[in-house]
This record gives structure tokens, sequence and C-alpha cells, in this order.
């Protein structure tokens, strides 16, 4: 099969590459998130360390 | 529950019996403190982040590139390997939720509460790309977006339960109270699940007309058994991927008042 | 336990009396469901054979939407003034007292639904030969919905978001109910044999009557705590 074929996929590339498409959207989606929410606890963790530290 | 009399039981353990239980009790309860899981889940994260991207590949090359194209449905049939396993994570990964729930609530681990609390938005994910997917296939099958194919319309209602889970843990405050209450939704949902796909199941047989099959699952040929079989295990390595780095996350945050978490901190800053 | 069975007896007729006393309460579900019956016609246009194709499945649905409507009655009012945890405390179980006031709740909920169902089949033009299939399909559906519904009731005890929030975690639940429930009536106007119907929808109230008051009782406890 060569290139342009794959890409038409006898004619339904518009379906196939749009699910397999919104399969890549999710994973990266839901890989992202984590790692964003990780950013913020640790900020807000060292934020409430450093109050901790200063109340003592 | 009213207090018997202290009677010993014929179960009663000897004296080395005792000690070795509160031995395995001690273990136990150290595998389930947070601060041990969370480096455990930290060493295991990558390897299982490889794996997921491994069996991924694997499975796109065999589906995409090895597996024939259908005799009846050409090559848009190669969305069964984004939908099919999409829809057995999202069934998966519901019963994952009930069973870390019910665990949660009869033993009162914290670490399961957070399982199961950091299970749904993944679950979520895999239900709606399963219902888009199954549209997607759908529409040049049957030429509308959406039929009331029975599979479809038992996701569409699986969809409804993980909203409802998620909408129910959002809205309690206390978060002992958000986990208990969402575990007993859960098991109420996944016992209700069978029903609910038998009574659709049969609602469709009824209602379709004879021409249209389910949603054409064509007959499962060998080289498209692999790629399946290889996207599921992908997507199941992912799943375990995502829920070990949400559950640090929550475990940091829960944990915040500990001295292990402070060390923690200052020694990465 | 002579107590128990009088305690029974004296919930009942509390929730009764309470119940019959805001009668706006009672009221209010059954002409939602009236009402919701008869904005059919008025979408759709009063087509009687489009009338009668829909009308099991618009009087199922409006009756699982009358009963979501009152479940705020169930646990809210005794929770506000600190008889449910009374109630959690008494040496009585728990879920049998659950049990207790979902069946005055269905009396009062359920079973004028049923009663009045022939008056809007009569509106929605259906057929006479159906009406009988369609008082016992609520009559046995009716109590799961209450039952189901005390499930998310009790689960969303005092939660902003209340109403709508125990409407997105019941109704799927519900679906099973409705597909037999309406099924049975339409099945029976198309002339199938409508046995399988009430055998399951029986079999959902048995495993509804069994399970439900438990997992309820089980969200009270949580919720209370």
């Amino acid at each position: 099969m060569n290139w342009s074929e794959f890409v038409h996929m006898g004619g339904y590339g518009f379906y196939v590459w749009s699910s397999y498409g919104l399969a890549l959207l999710v994973l990266l989606l839901n890989l992202y998130l984590p790692l964003r929410r990780r950013k913020t606890v640790r900020r807000l963790l060292h934020e409430f360390l450093r109050l901790k530290e200063q109340t003592r | 529950m009213r207090e018997r009399g202290k009677t010993p039981s014929p179960l009663a353990l000897s004296r080395e019996g005792e000690l070795v239980k509160i031995y395995i009790l001690i273990d136990m309860h150290k595998y389930a403190s947070p601060k041990f899981f969370y480096t455990l889940a930290g060493q295991l994260t990558p390897w299982m982040a490889a794996l997921t991207a491994l069996l991924l590949v694997a499975g796109l090359y065999f589906g995409l590139f090895i597996a024939p194209a259908d005799y009846q449905q050409g090559e848009s049939y190669r969305i069964i390997f984004i939908h099919v396993p999409a829809a057995w994570m999202s069934m998966f990964i519901y019963v994952c939720m009930a069973g870390a729930g019910a665990i949660a609530l009869v033993w009162n681990v914290k670490l399961f509460e957070m399982f199961a609390g950091n299970c749904a938005p993944v679950g979520a994910s895999f239900t709606f790309l399963a219902l888009v997917t199954g549209s997607l296939w759908g529409k040049p099958m049957w030429g509308a977006w959406w039929a009331w194919d029975a599979r479809l319309t038992s996701e569409l209602i699986l969809f409804f339960l993980y909203m409802g889970y998620m909408a129910l843990e959002a809205s309690i405050d206390d978060p002992r109270r958000a986990a208990r209450a969402s575990a007993i939704l859960a098991l109420v949902g996944v016992v209700n699940i069978p029903v609910i796909h038998f009574s659709v199941e049969w609602w469709n047989t009824l209602h379709q007309p004879a021409s249209v099959s389910k949603i054409g699952t064509p007959s499962i040929h060998p080289s498209m058994l692999a790629p399946l079989l290889l996207m599921s295990l992908g997507f199941t390595f992912y799943f375990f991927t995502v829920a070990l780095m949400r559950m640090r996350n929550e475990i940091l945050e829960r944990e915040r008042h500990t001295t292990w978490v402070a060390q923690l901190l200052e020694s990465r800053s | 336990m002579p107590g128990f069975l009088k305690a029974i007896g004296c919930l009942l007729r509390r929730d009764l009396t309470v119940a019959l006393r805001r009668s706006t309460d009672v009221l209010t579900p059954l002409v939602f469901f009236i009402i919701v019956v008869s904005l059919f016609p008025l979408g759709l246009g009063p087509e009687p054979a489009i009338l009668r194709t829909i009308a099991p499945g618009v009087i199922w649905v409006a009756a699982l939407l009358a009963t979501m409507l009152s479940l705020n009655r169930l646990f809210a009012d005794d929770h506000a003034d600190g008889t449910l945890e009374q109630m959690a405390l008494s040496p009585h179980p728990l879920t049998v007292l659950v049990l207790t006031k979902v069946a005055a709740h269905w009396m009062l909920t359920g079973l004028p639904l049923v009663l009045i169902s022939p008056l809007l089949a009569v509106q929605m033009n259906l057929p006479e030969s159906a009406m009988g299939t369609l008082i016992l399909s609520l009559l046995l559906g009716t109590p799961v919905l209450s039952l189901l519904g005390a499930v998310g009731a009790a689960l969303t005890l005092g939660l902003r978001g209340g109403g709508v929030l125990v409407s997105l975690l019941v109704l799927p639940l519900y679906t099973p109910v409705l597909i037999f429930g309406a099924g049975a009536v339409a099945g029976v106007i198309a002339g199938i044999d409508i046995e399988a119907h009430f055998s399951l929808l029986a079999a959902f109230l048995a495993l509804a009557l069994t399970l439900a008051p438990w997992a309820a009782a089980a969200a009270l406890r949580v919720s209370l705590e």
C-alpha cells in the first residue's frame, strides 16, 4: 500500500483518521492533566510549607 | 450491633499465631501507607509508560499495516481497533472503580479511596472515545451519525453513570464522605450494568430492522485479533500509568501535613 | 422484638400523616405528571395514530420524571429537623426503617400515578386493551423507581445541587424498568407475548426490594457522619 492509498483508506479516510486522531487527543489530554496538576500541587505545597515555617 | 460476651472462638490462634497475625497486619499497613505507595508508584510509572508506548505502537502497526481490509467494510473497519478497546476499557475501569470503592468502604483504606476517585475521568474519557468512534464507524455504514445500536446505547448509559459519579464526588466537600458516597454509587451502578446491558440488548433486537445488524462486527480474523489485544493491553497499561500519576499528586496533597512530604519537597526544590 | 413491628407501623403512619398535611408536596408530582403528558400532543400534533405510538413511552417517561421530582421529600425534611439521625441511632435496623419510609413515599407518589394513568392513557389515545397492562406495569415499576430513588436521595442528602443531581444519578439506573415497562404496553398493542416483560419487572422489583433499602441505609450513614 503506498502512502496516498494509506491516507485515503479506501474512501473512509476522514472517519478512520478522525477516530485515531481523537484517540490520540484523549490519551494526550489524560497525560497532560496530571502533569499540570503536579506542578500546581508542588507550587501550592511550597507555599503551604513556607507559611507553616513562618507561623511556627 | 450488640456486644456478645467474650467467649473464645474455636478459631482462636495460639500465642505464636497471634504474633504472626500482628506482623502481617503491620506489613499490610506498611504497603497501604501513602508514603510507601508514593515511592513505589514513582518507580513503576516510567516502566508502565514504556510498556504502554510499546504496546500501542505494536497495536497500531498491526492494525493499520498488517491486517488486511475487510471484505464488506473496506478500510473503515480499522476504527474497530480504537472503538472496541476503548469500550472494553470503559467497562473495565468502571469495575475497577467499583471494586476499589468496595475495598475502601469495607476496610477503610485511604489508598483505595484515592484510586477509585481517580479512575473516573479516565474511564469517562474512554467511554466518550468509544461513543464518538462508534459514531464515526456507523456513519459510513448506516449513513447516520447516530444509531440506537445496542452497544452504543449501553455505552451512552455508561457515560451517564460516569457523569453521575463525577458529579456526586464533585458536589461533596468532605473528601471522606465524597469517597464513600461515590463508592456506594459505583457499587449500585456495577450491579445495574449487566441489567442495563441485557435490557438494552433486548430492546434493540425488538426495534432494529433485521437488515441492520449489531454495528457490523466483522468476523474476527486472526490478523485482526492481534492488534485488538495489543491495543487493549496498551490502553490498560496507559490507564495504570495515568492512575499512578494522579494518585501521586493526590497523596502529596493529602499528606501535606506529614514530615516525609516536607522533606521530599525540600530535597527537590 | 415486639417493639419492632410497632415501630414500623408507627413510622408508616407518621410519614403518611406528615405528608398528607403538606398535601402540595404530594399533589405537585401528580400535576407535573399530567402536565408533561399533555405537552406531547401540543408539541407533536394531535394526530391520533402518532399519539397512540408514543403513548407508552411518554406516560412511562413522565412517571419517571414525576418520581424524580418527589424524591426530595423522602429524607430531606427528616434530615433538617434531626429525626433522621434519631432513626439511624435507634435499635431498629435502618434498612427496615428506610423500606418503611419508601413504602409510605410510594403510597403517596407512585400509587396516585398508577391510579391516574388511565385518564392520561385516554388522552394519548391508548387503546383500551392496553389499559390493564399499563396499570399493571406501572404498579410493578413505580415501587422500583421509589426504591432506586431512595438510594439517590440518601447519597445526595443535604447537598447543594439537590434535585438535578439526584436525577443525574438515578435516571440511568431507571432505564431497564423503562424499557420493559413501556415495552410491555407497546407489546400488548402490537400483539406480542409480554409474559417476559412482566417476569422481568417482577424480578426488578424483587431485586430492588432486597438491595435498595440496604444501599440507601448505607448511604444515609455516610451522609449523616
